[in-house]
């Protein structure tokens, strides 16, 4: 699915943390945006399944497109769009139930009953997720008992559960050590041959070794955004250029 | 200077034996009580013995005299059952309400007016029970044309307990981390449909040990149930009969009675004495458990992550931090 943003600005309040930003995400790529704290990358993030929604004061204008469909329109079905555009938080957050519980949740909410059908989609993504070989022997435990990696592992198969389209990941690999990351970056190249992931992140070598395309955001703009190889190796701004050489940031 | 550390050390001796008899004066309290239920309504109980002593017949005044209570033990325990039933209906759906479907501005002052409910003397229950719910039953609801019994002290009970059960169980889903609920939605899942799939069932304990908290309140509540219950030692039938709880049953003979029926009320102490005891052991072992799976859920997450903050305000905070 492709996503596209027009003219997109949006306040908390009195404060404009998106400026007018355009931009297109292509289909079954890996996107990374990058920038420093605060500078807006959640925040636009977010819009794409409307979790900005739950924020007071929060007022978005411009125009949204995923797949072609206005996410913002008056027809537009917010929970079906959390659907199709699944995300993957910054801190692991399962739900304080089983293993099994937890990646059936999205199909049971979404009325799948009958137990063959929730157990194929639960090895489905489970394996979709390359966790299945590790809790295979402990689906009805519970998913608190499990390692920070393992938990975010078992979130992003809980994500594919509801078959999304388009993955958003904020942060997914801050909390976690470097092995955790590292499998979770290999389950990316591997996911982006059927889906769309846009990640947020703040380690740069990790844009670097995963994603197709970078943007950088500073102070609520885009500043740029192009192929991550170009964006690293001949930033055309010179604000990216001193936040990709560590000046600031 | 030596003699200033002394009075010091002397003062600080002094003071700390002070806090510790402080201290210890709620357990004398609690052991004189357990001890004067006990020395003077057990020997009773064997005396009579049980079999009589829960039989249905009370007539401590009669010639031939009868002290069962067992009428009295069914009416305490439907009268509190319904009233539960009541009061943690409505009370968990306020308190999902104001968890997130009410506007922000109205959460505070509906939570006000709770916790205010909460501050009016039973008596006053017992009196408005009597005046507005007792007629309006006995005119409109009662099949028999009785208006009070069980129904009305079920209602006038279920509305005492509501603060706790609000204020307790809206704690316990507010502890529960906002990043559940923000999960739950973005795997496509209605707001309702998040709350009650997952931050409930996440937020049981809490929710229970309210419930726990709020029967004990109802069984022991004395002055609004005699107001609105009748007060007839029968074997409640009907929820428009007029029956006798236990701690009517008490507190309507106490001044009077001397001798073998005022041990008997003593004995019926005892019986209530139980209950509370049983449902106080089950309110902290469900708190036990609760901070236990807490503790260990931090100790297993404490290695890759953050632990669990309590008590988060919500999701909306949080994003906007």
């Amino acid at each position: 699915m492709n996503i596209s943003v027009r003219n997109c600005n949006l306040w908390y309040g009195d404060f404009q943390a998106l400026k007018n930003i355009n931009m297109d995400i292509s289909n079954r790529e890996v996107t990374a945006f990058i920038g420093p704290s605060g500078c807006g990358k959640s925040t636009f993030l977010k819009i794409l399944n409307r979790m900005n929604d739950l924020v007071d004061g929060c007022r978005i204008t411009g125009s949204f497109h995923i797949g072609g469909v206005d996410i913002f329109d008056k027809s537009t079905d917010v929970n079906l769009l959390r659907k199709k555009v699944g995300m993957v938080f910054q801190k692991p957050n399962p739900f304080p139930m089983s293993i099994y519980d937890n990646i059936a949740f999205a199909p049971r909410t979404f009325g799948v009953r009958k137990k063959a059908e929730l157990d194929r989609i639960v090895e489905d993504s489970l394996r979709r997720a390359s966790i299945w070989d590790e809790v295979k022997d402990r689906l009805k435990k519970s998913a608190l008992g499990m390692s920070g990696g393992q938990q975010q592992r078992l979130c992003i198969a809980r994500a594919l559960a509801a078959n999304p389209d388009i993955l958003l990941m904020d942060e997914p690999t801050s909390a976690l050590d470097p092995i955790s990351t590292g499998k979770i970056e290999a389950l990316m190249s591997e996911l982006k041959q059927e889906l769309t992931i846009v990640i947020v992140t703040h380690n740069m070598q990790q844009a670097t070794r995963i994603a197709d395309k970078t943007a950088f955001f500073y102070l609520g703009e885009l500043i740029e955004y192009d192929t991550t190889e170009k964006l690293f190796s001949c930033p055309t701004d010179r604000r990216t250029e001193n936040y990709i050489t560590g000046r600031f940031g | 200077m030596k003699s200033i550390y002394g009075f010091v050390h002397v003062r600080e001796k002094l003071m700390r034996g002070l806090f510790l008899a402080c201290a210890l004066f709620s357990v004398v309290a609690l052991a004189t009580i357990t001890v004067f239920l006990l020395a003077n309504g057990l020997p009773f109980i064997a005396e009579i013995g049980l079999g009589e002593f829960f039989g249905t017949r009370w007539a401590p005044l009669s010639d031939t005299p009868a002290y069962g209570i067992l009428s009295m033990l069914v009416a305490s325990l439907y009268v509190t059952a319904l009233s539960v039933l009541i009061g943690v209906g409505i009370g968990l759906l306020t308190a999902i309400c104001l968890y997130k479907f009410c506007p922000r501005w109205l959460v505070s002052p509906i939570r006000q007016m709770v916790n205010l409910l909460s501050g009016i003397p039973s008596v006053i229950f017992g009196l408005f029970g009597m005046t507005v719910i007792v007629p309006f039953i006995r005119d409109y609801i009662s099949p028999s044309g009785v208006g009070y019994g069980i129904l009305s002290s079920a209602l006038v009970l279920g509305i005492m307990i509501l603060p706790t059960i609000v204020s307790v169980s809206l704690d316990a889903m507010q502890a529960v981390p906002g990043s559940y609920f923000e999960g739950a939605l973005a795997l496509g899942s209605t707001r309702e449909q998040a709350t009650f799939r997952v931050m409930l069932p996440a937020a049981k304990s809490g929710i229970l040990a309210g419930v726990v908290l709020a029967v004990g309140r109802a069984i022991g509540e004395t002055m609004a149930v005699i107001m609105v219950v009748g007060n007839s030692p029968e074997m409640p039938v009907s929820l428009f009969q007029s029956v006798r709880t236990l701690t009517a049953n008490i507190a309507l003979g106490a001044t009077e009675m001397k001798g073998d029926p005022e041990r008997a009320l003593i004995a019926t102490g005892v019986v209530l004495f139980v209950f509370t005891l049983l449902l106080n052991t089950s309110f902290s072992l469900l708190k036990r458990d609760k901070t236990e799976k807490d503790d260990r859920k931090s100790r297993r997450k404490g290695k890759n992550s953050t632990p669990v903050a309590p008590a988060k305000p919500g999701s909306a905070k949080e994003a906007q931090s």
